[in-house]
């Protein structure tokens, strides 16, 4: 019945753009936007993901495009600018009449372009890995929530002994409420409020000696200890320096990160990190067919046998094909048929799995716990039995435990709170 | 059929260690062949068992296996499916031995061998039982370690070892942490007494092990007079704690101020000296960290020594590139410093982007030397991290080169005559030109060293120079304008400051009070610490 409903709406819109189609679209080719600064602060992470995307357009094109018609990508650089994000993400949308936007990395570039997205009814594709407690009608969220990253990171830790807690994080939005969620559970499960230390260093932090000084301390009371790291990009690379020359080794007191991947890796000696570890939904050293593929084109594509691969290029990829399957299922690129047509889609992820679009706009996938090699790659030491939902609110945070997320007719809504049976629309608090 | 062979290696495990004692000679090549034959199959799990078989076969070959496991070197070739030993990575693949005949190497495939994989768990407890093994070894610092290590894990078994080795050891470091580890043991022990007479020796010990084990007794312990001797131990210890606390804070301190200085007294010349607001003068010091990089690249195989010729060649670089800077842009706005301002942070984000361009956006790794990493341990609780400490020792350096080039030579001369009066100074012959060249070339030189060290500390990218700016225009202005001991003061007190405040209030905060603290302090004594007197100060 759902099914039949959703086709309806396809065909509809497809038959009301095909009305409207010699007067919109012109050009004959299916543009998608790609929003990924190219300079600034964040041209460090997000370039790899710009071309990711040329990459799947590249392949997607040589398939013989998507509805028999040629993709073409239109690359814009925000350059790190929140604000300038909103106005290149409105210039794709309303200028370039992109089908989708592929982009943003920092949360709050994120919440810069939420508004124009939502005002203009397109369609966002974000592949980073972010603190939740939001859902939007008009965002995919292809990346880890921390219920499919940082919760299942914990676990981990607790199985191997780990008592006392660091929760150490960069001073914004994604580490202040993942760590608010973390608090929250792991004194749900019997940690003292004593065993928790809680730390926030100012972006780019790079003198780390009295705070590794500290968790040194925290840590030699006898009980396991283990750094919960939030830290952010490049405040990493001196943050492990100084943990490796003050001694402080994984066996004593293991650090698991959140924010560091392979390509972070890439700038660092990794001999005295190894041990250390990183959760994530994907790790380039996954052993499986499609991972082995996408690497092969990956290099050949950036003409660079050392180039790595990390977690939100796996999410690009997923995300990017999850919209081509869509496209295809709806048989238009209109946002609203593609909205509806997404819900339920699944597409091979890179660790060998399937991975589905849920009705509340995040993805399933494996949880991968990896330690450092020292070959800047990870081994995996663990990792979920099954797929595990992205979760946009958290389960463990007072205000949100009621709320959930269904974008699918009737409900369609974000924020419904299943106490009072109320729909508080997006801008939940 | 693998839950069977898992109950079954671990049956063999428990019925081994049960008889391992009496049929050793046997006993102990079957658990090792076992052990072996686990590890082979690569399986993190299976690699786990296999690891205990290890260890409990005393086997004479077990701790050579475990070494080469720990240091990644032990490869499981996946064809024929047996351990191989890897002697070195090169650009065909993996040049590799067989176990049982290290000599005869042979050239194989990238992806023919896979490491055995490791957990921390099992690093623990391979360290752990190697530290056991090396209780006899030859040097002091390995034998120190190993105590070290099995202070927070003792049993009966390496209470024994440690014993046995307390009878003919000769170094008195080592002995007293004998003495510790006997004297911990002893505060378990049943006998009230036993345990009264353990807690002196422990009082002097400040291994995190020997508090956290007289925290215990002080509140657990059934005797009170043992309580009471165990408390005023621990008070002994946390007074001690505190002090090397202190100490290790004014470390910290210095060693962040030294890194302001560094950054900031390039600044000090061209902002100080010759009053000229360079924006840019972080995207030198940017330039001085790739050029490390450079180097490092140019000579890979020995980066010992590729920091000594980096320090003279950034100098060089970023000193061309300032006097560049200074003849192509500055001179023409001599005397308008809101022009100066902009268009040098022009030029700073035409740098930036150019090294962007370059080398791409990502940040470089710069590699450290062997000699930087690590620290020297005063104590357990005490550490002086080499590499802070050669950077305070190269900023003190650095500042005393730069003195006595001011103060000794006819070019310190001249830039201080055009300094304090240009017109004077040219009627008395000197270029006054040439000078500024040179003054700007030289704070730029220093800036580029400055990059040099810290290509040790943070990330050598394109945002490198962004992060210093501030507080280098922080330093020069707390200072004194045109003052370089003012440069120094400013430079370590508002490091140790920083570090001061930084465990009370977190580091985001004690950025904030400092800077807050600057504007009061501008307000009140708007030159600085050091402000110039004379006639020079009121131009």
């Amino acid at each position: 019945m759902k099914n039949f409903k959703t086709k309806l709406a396809g065909v509809a819109a497809a038959v009301s753009l095909s009305v409207g189609a010699s007067v919109t679209f012109a050009a004959d080719t299916i543009k998608v936007g790609v929003l990924h600064s190219l300079s600034g602060t964040m041209a460090i992470s997000e370039t790899t993901l710009k071309d990711t995307m040329l990459m799947l357009v590249d392949e997607q094109n040589k398939k013989g495009g998507l509805l028999g018609k040629q993709l073409e990508a239109v690359v814009v650089d925000p350059a790190s600018n929140w604000p300038l994000f909103a106005e290149k993400a409105r210039e794709l949308v309303e200028k370039e009449k992109v089908s989708a936007v592929f982009g943003c990395w920092t949360s709050v570039s994120r919440k810069s372009v939420l508004p124009v997205f939502e005002e203009l009814n397109s369609i966002l594709f974000y592949p980073v890995q972010y603190e939740g407690e939001e859902s939007s009608k008009n965002v995919f969220y292809t990346g880890a929530a921390p219920n499919t990253q940082a919760i299942p990171a914990v676990d981990y830790l607790a199985e191997q002994g780990v008592e006392r807690w660091v929760l150490a994080g960069t001073d914004y939005v994604y580490p202040r409420t993942t760590n608010k969620i973390l608090e929250a559970y792991l004194k749900a499960k019997g940690v003292a409020e004593a065993d928790i230390m809680i730390n926030y260093t100012p972006f780019g932090h790079s003198d780390w000696q009295s705070i590794v000084s500290d968790v040194k301390k925290f840590g030699s009371t006898g009980k396991k200890t283990a750094v919960v790291s939030t830290i952010n990009g490049d405040a990493n690379v001196p943050f492990y320096k100084e943990l490796g020359n003050q001694g402080v080794s994984a066996e004593d007191i293991p650090v698991v990160a959140f924010s560091v991947g392979e390509e972070e890796l890439a700038g660092l000696d990794t001999g005295p990190l190894v041990g250390h570890l990183a959760a994530w939904n994907y790790f380039m050293s996954v052993e499986s067919d499609e991972n082995d593929a996408f690497i092969e084109s990956w290099h050949a594509f950036i003409k660079d046998e050392k180039r790595v691969t990390n977690d939100p290029m796996e999410a690009t990829y997923i995300g990017f094909n999850m919209w081509v399957k869509a496209v295809e299922a709806a048989g238009t690129t209109d946002p609203e048929a593609v909205q509806d047509a997404i819900v339920g889609i699944s597409v091979p992820n890179l660790t060998g799995g399937l991975s589905t679009m849920m009705p509340n706009h995040h993805i399933t996938k494996p949880v991968l716990i990896g330690e450092i090699q020292d070959d800047g790659q990870f081994e995996v030491v663990s990792s979920t039995n099954g797929l595990v939902q992205g979760d946009a609110w958290s389960d463990f945070l007072p205000g949100s435990k009621d709320v959930i997320s269904d974008w699918r007719k009737p409900l369609a809504c974000g924020n419904y709170n299943v106490k009072t049976g109320k729909c508080s629309g997006q801008n939940f608090e | 059929m693998t839950i069977c062979k898992r109950l079954a290696s671990a049956l063999l495990l428990v019925f081994m260690s049960l008889c391992g004692s009496t049929s050793y000679g046997e006993g102990n090549q079957t658990l090792f062949d076992e052990g072996i034959r686990l590890i082979e199959t690569g399986k993190l799990k299976k690699v786990a068992d296999g690891v205990d078989l290890l260890i409990n076969s005393k086997h004479d070959r077990s701790a050579f296996i475990l070494e080469s496991m720990l240091e990644s070197k032990l490869y499981r070739h996946k064809k024929q499916k047996q351990l191989v030993m890897l002697v070195e990575k090169n650009d065909k693949g993996l040049l590799i031995a067989d176990l049982d005949s290290l000599e005869s190497t042979r050239q194989i495939g990238k992806r023919k061998a896979k490491r055995i994989p490791l957990n921390n768990k099992l690093r623990g407890k391979i360290k752990g039982y190697l530290a056991s093994q090396n209780l006899n070894a030859d040097q002091v610092s390995v034998r120190k370690a190993a105590i070290q290590k099995l202070l927070s894990a003792l049993d009966d078994e390496t209470l024994a070892l440690i014993k046995a080795r307390a009878l003919y050891e000769s170094n008195p470091d080592v002995q007293l942490l004998i003495d510790t580890a006997i004297a911990l043991d002893a505060l378990q022990s049943e006998n009230e007494t036993d345990r009264l007479k353990a807690i002196p020796t422990l009082s002097e010990s400040l291994e995190p092990a020997v508090r956290n084990q007289l925290t215990q007794t002080a509140t657990n312990d059934t005797s009170k007079a043992v309580q009471l001797a165990a408390q005023s131990a621990l008070e002994k210890i946390e007074d001690k704690i505190a002090f090397y606390g202190f100490v290790e804070k004014i470390f910290f301190g210095l060693s962040l101020g030294s890194v302001l200085v560094l950054a900031a007294i390039g600044l000090a010349i061209t902002f100080g000296v010759m009053g000229c607001i360079n924006m840019a003068h972080g995207e030198l010091i940017m330039i001085g960290a790739y050029t490390t990089y450079v180097i490092q690249l140019m000579m890979p195989n020995s980066i010992g020594a590729s920091l000594f010729i980096a320090v003279p060649a950034a100098f060089v670089v970023s000193g061309l590139v300032g006097i560049a800077i200074e003849r192509g842009v500055i001179q023409f706005l001599k005397g308008r410093p809101l022009e100066t301002l902009l268009a040098t942070f022009g030029i700073s984000l035409v740098l930036q982007q150019a090294v962007r361009s370059i080398f791409s956006p990502l940040n470089r790794s710069v590699e450290t030397p062997d000699w930087m990493a690590g620290s020297i341990e005063i104590n357990p609780i005490f550490s002086l991290t080499l590499n802070r400490l050669y950077i305070i020792l190269f900023c003190l350096a650095v500042f005393a080169v730069l003195f006595l080039v001011l103060k000794r030579t006819v070019l310190g001369l001249q830039v201080r005559a055009v300094s304090q009066n240009r017109n004077m100074a040219r009627a008395m012959g000197v270029r006054s030109e040439w000078v500024d060249a040179l003054t700007f070339g030289l704070g730029s030189g220093i800036a580029g060293v400055a990059g040099v060290a810290l290509s040790q500390l943070t990330n050598v990218g394109p945002n490198l120079g962004q992060s210093y700016i501030i507080d280098s225009f922080m330093v020069v202005v707390f200072g004194g304008v045109g003052n370089l001991w003012g440069t120094l003061v400013a430079g370590m007190s508002l490091g140790v400051a920083n570090k001061m405040l930084e465990p009370v209030s977190g580091a985001v905060l004690a950025k904030i009070f400092v800077l807050v603290f600057i504007i009061l302090f501008i307000q009140k004594k708007p030159r600085g610490l050091f402000p110039q007197k004379g006639r020079a100060a009121e131009g």
